[in-house]
C-alpha cells in the first residue's frame, strides 16, 4: 500500500442560508485557502475528485458548474460522485494506490437553502414503496431513536448529554453554526420535535463547503511538517430497505472499523458523522470508543450539517489536530444514507 | 411478460400493475452576485461581462470564477448591443411550453467585447437566411417591461453591417 496523508483542511463558516452567493461563489475561498495552506500553487494538483448532490440545488449536473473554481483548463482529471465528499476522498486514495497522482484535491458542497431539505430527502429512499410516503429524514431518525430508547441502547438523558457536549465543544470552533453552554437537565425539559426527537437532537439545515489535499509518501513529507497519514480506510453499506436492518446499532460501521484497524491501536480522539444525537451513542459502540477518547471536539454534525461536505469535514477535523500536534491517533467516520445506512471510517496516524 | 403466479390465498384479487407517486419539489434559485449584477443591468438596460485577471476573456453572463483559470472574476465590463452569429440551429419541432411559431431561430451570438456568446433568438429576418458571422442587435422590451431576466431583450435582429471575418468569432464556433 502507498501511504497518502491528509496534508491540508479548509472549510467555510456554515451557515442557515447563503442567500448572496452561487455554489461556485461559496466554494472557491475554500479552494483559495487550502490550496494556499498546503504551500502549492493548483499545477501541482494530479486529480481533482468532488461530492456534491444535483438535488440539493435542483438542477442536473449541478457539480460541473463549481469546476468553474477549479480551473480545469489545460483538460485536467477529475471525477465526481453524487455523495459526501468523504467518499470522494475515498476514491481519490484508491486512485493514489495506483501510483501516478501524488497530489490530489477533494472538495464538496451543500447548499440546502435552495430547497425544502426534509423534502429533497425523502427522495433518498426507494422510489415504489416509500417514495409515496415522503419519509423525511427526521421522522427516519425518530423511528430510529424510538428503536434504540426502547432496545436500552440509548436514553434520553445520554442524547441531551451529547448535544450539551456538541454546543460546548463547537465553542471553539469558528466553523460551527451552532454553539453555546447548555445543560443537558435544561434540554431535557424542551418539548418533543419529532418524538423522540427535541429539535436540538437534530442536526441544524446548513450551507457549507469543505476541501483537503491529499499527498502520497515523500511528497507529503516535503510539503507537511507532521501529515496525518491515512492507516485505514473503508466503507460498507447496509440494504435500503429500513425493515430488513436492525436500527439500534451500526453493523455496516462495526464492518468498516475492522478493515480499517481501529483497534489495532489506542485512539484519542474520533471525529464521528452522526447528524442525530442518538446516532453518536450508536456509532461510538460500533466503533468500540472508551469513554477516554474525545468525541468530536469539533462540535460534530451537531454543530453545523452541510450535506455533502459533513463526512468530510469529520476527516478535515481529525486530521487537523493530528497535524497540530494535539493527537496521534484518531478516527475519522462518514455517513450516508438515512439511519446511518452507509459508514465509512478512516483511521488517521501522525509520525 | 409472463403471468404472475399468486399463493392460493391472493388468487382471485385484482393485481396492482402499476402506480403513480407524484413528486413535486420548488426551489429558489440562487444567482449569486456576479449574476445578480449582471441580471440588475439588464433591467437597466445594460449588459455588463467580467474580466478574467489572468487570461483576459470576458465572460457573459458572468457567474464569478473564470472557468478556464479558476480564480475569481471582479473587473465589470460594459458590453455593446451587438454581436455576432457564431451557430444557430432553425427549430422545427413543437415541444411542450412552446410559444414561439415554427420555424424559428435559435442562435450563440458573441457580443462585441465578450469572450463566450449567449443564446438568444433571431428575428426580423427569414429563418434560411441567418447564417454564421452575420451580425445582429439587441431589440428590447419597452423601457417599462424590462426587468432582471434575458426576457428583458425580445430578439436579436440583423444590424445590416457586412458579416464579420471569420477571424473574429473561430474560437467560439
Amino acid at each position: 500500500m502507498r501511504d497518502v496523508a491528509i496534508i491540508s483542511f479548509a472549510q467555510t463558516q456554515h451557515r442557515r442560508a447563503v442567500r448572496e452567493l452561487n455554489e461556485v461563489e461559496m466554494l472557491m475561498p475554500v479552494l483559495v485557502d487550502v490550496v494556499a495552506k498546503a504551500g502549492i500553487t493548483k499545477d501541482r494538483i494530479d486529480f481533482v475528485c468532488s461530492g456534491s448532490a444535483d438535488y440539493l440545488a435542483g438542477m442536473a449536473f449541478s457539480f460541473v458548474m463549481t469546476l468553474d473554481g477549479v480551473g480545469p483548463w489545460p483538460p485536467i482529471s477529475e471525477s465526481h460522485v453524487d455523495m459526501d465528499g468523504a467518499w470522494a476522498l475515498y476514491e481519490a486514495w484508491v486512485k493514489m494506490q495506483m501510483g501516478d497522482v501524488d497530489v490530489a484535491l477533494v472538495y464538496s458542497y451543500g447548499k440546502s437553502s435552495p430547497g425544502n431539505l426534509r423534502r429533497v430527502l425523502t427522495r433518498q429512499l426507494d422510489p415504489y414503496y416509500l417514495a409515496p410516503m415522503w419519509p423525511d429524514p427526521v421522522s427516519l431518525a425518530a423511528l430510529q431513536a424510538r428503536a434504540a430508547l426502547d432496545a436500552g441502547v440509548v436514553t434520553e438523558t445520554e442524547m441531551a448529554e451529547v448535544v450539551a457536549a456538541s454546543r460546548r465543544a463547537a465553542l471553539s470552533n469558528p466553523s460551527a453554526q451552532l454553539r453555546g453552554e447548555v445543560e443537558a437537565s435544561s434540554l431535557l425539559s424542551e418539548e418533543y420535535f419529532v418524538a423522540p426527537l427535541r429539535r436540538h437532537d437534530c442536526p441544524p439545515i446548513s450551507d457549507g463547503a469543505a476541501a483537503v489535499i491529499l499527498a502520497a509518501d515523500d511528497v507529503a513529507r516535503q510539503l507537511c511538517e507532521r501529515p496525518a497519514w491515512i492507516r485505514g480506510i473503508d466503507h460498507r453499506i447496509e440494504p435500503h430497505s429500513l425493515g430488513v436492518r436492525d436500527l439500534t446499532r451500526s453493523v455496516s460501521t462495526e464492518q468498516a472499523a475492522t478493515h480499517a484497524g481501529v483497534d489495532k491501536d489506542k485512539i484519542d480522539l474520533a471525529e464521528l458523522h452522526a447528524p442525530f444525537s442518538h446516532q453518536e451513542v450508536i456509532l461510538r459502540r460500533a466503533l468500540g470508543l472508551g469513554d477516554e477518547v474525545a468525541v468530536n471536539p469539533s462540535g460534530g454534525a451537531l454543530a453545523a450539517n452541510p450535506i455533502m461536505a459533513a463526512g468530510l469535514i469529520r476527516l478535515g477535523e481529525a486530521a487537523t489536530r493530528i497535524t497540530c500536534g494535539a493527537a496521534d491517533r484518531a478516527v475519522a467516520h462518514a455517513t450516508s444514507g438515512p439511519c446511518l445506512q452507509q459508514n465509512l471510517v478512516c483511521v488517521l496516524e501522525g509520525e | 411478460m409472463p403471468e404472475l403466479i399468486l399463493p392460493a390465498r391472493l388468487q382471485g384479487i385484482e393485481q396492482v400493475r402499476s402506480f403513480r407517486a407524484p413528486a413535486r419539489l420548488d426551489y429558489q434559485f440562487t444567482a449569486g452576485l456576479a449574476t445578480t449584477r449582471f441580471l440588475r443591468a439588464v433591467a437597466e438596460k445594460r449588459l455588463v461581462g467580467q474580466r478574467c485577471p489572468k487570461c483576459q476573456k470576458v465572460y457573459v453572463p458572468p457567474r464569478g470564477a473564470c472557468p478556464t483559470d479558476g480564480v475569481p472574476t471582479e473587473e465589470e465590463v460594459e458590453l455593446a448591443h451587438s454581436g455576432t452569429v457564431t451557430t444557430f440551429c432553425v427549430v422545427n419541432v413543437q415541444f411542450y411550453g412552446q410559444v414561439m411559431e415554427l420555424p424559428y431561430v435559435s442562435a450563440l451570438i458573441l457580443l462585441d467585447g465578450s469572450d463566450i456568446p449567449i443564446m438568444h433568438l433571431i428575428q426580423e429576418v427569414p429563418y434560411d437566411q441567418v447564417h454564421m458571422g452575420m451580425r445582429v442587435e439587441a431589440v428590447w422590451v419597452p423601457d417599462d417591461e424590462l426587468g432582471p431576466t434575458l426576457e428583458s431583450i425580445k430578439y436579436f435582429r440583423p444590424n445590416g453591417e457586412p458579416d464579420a471575418d471569420w477571424e473574429t468569432y473561430k474560437d467560439n464556433v
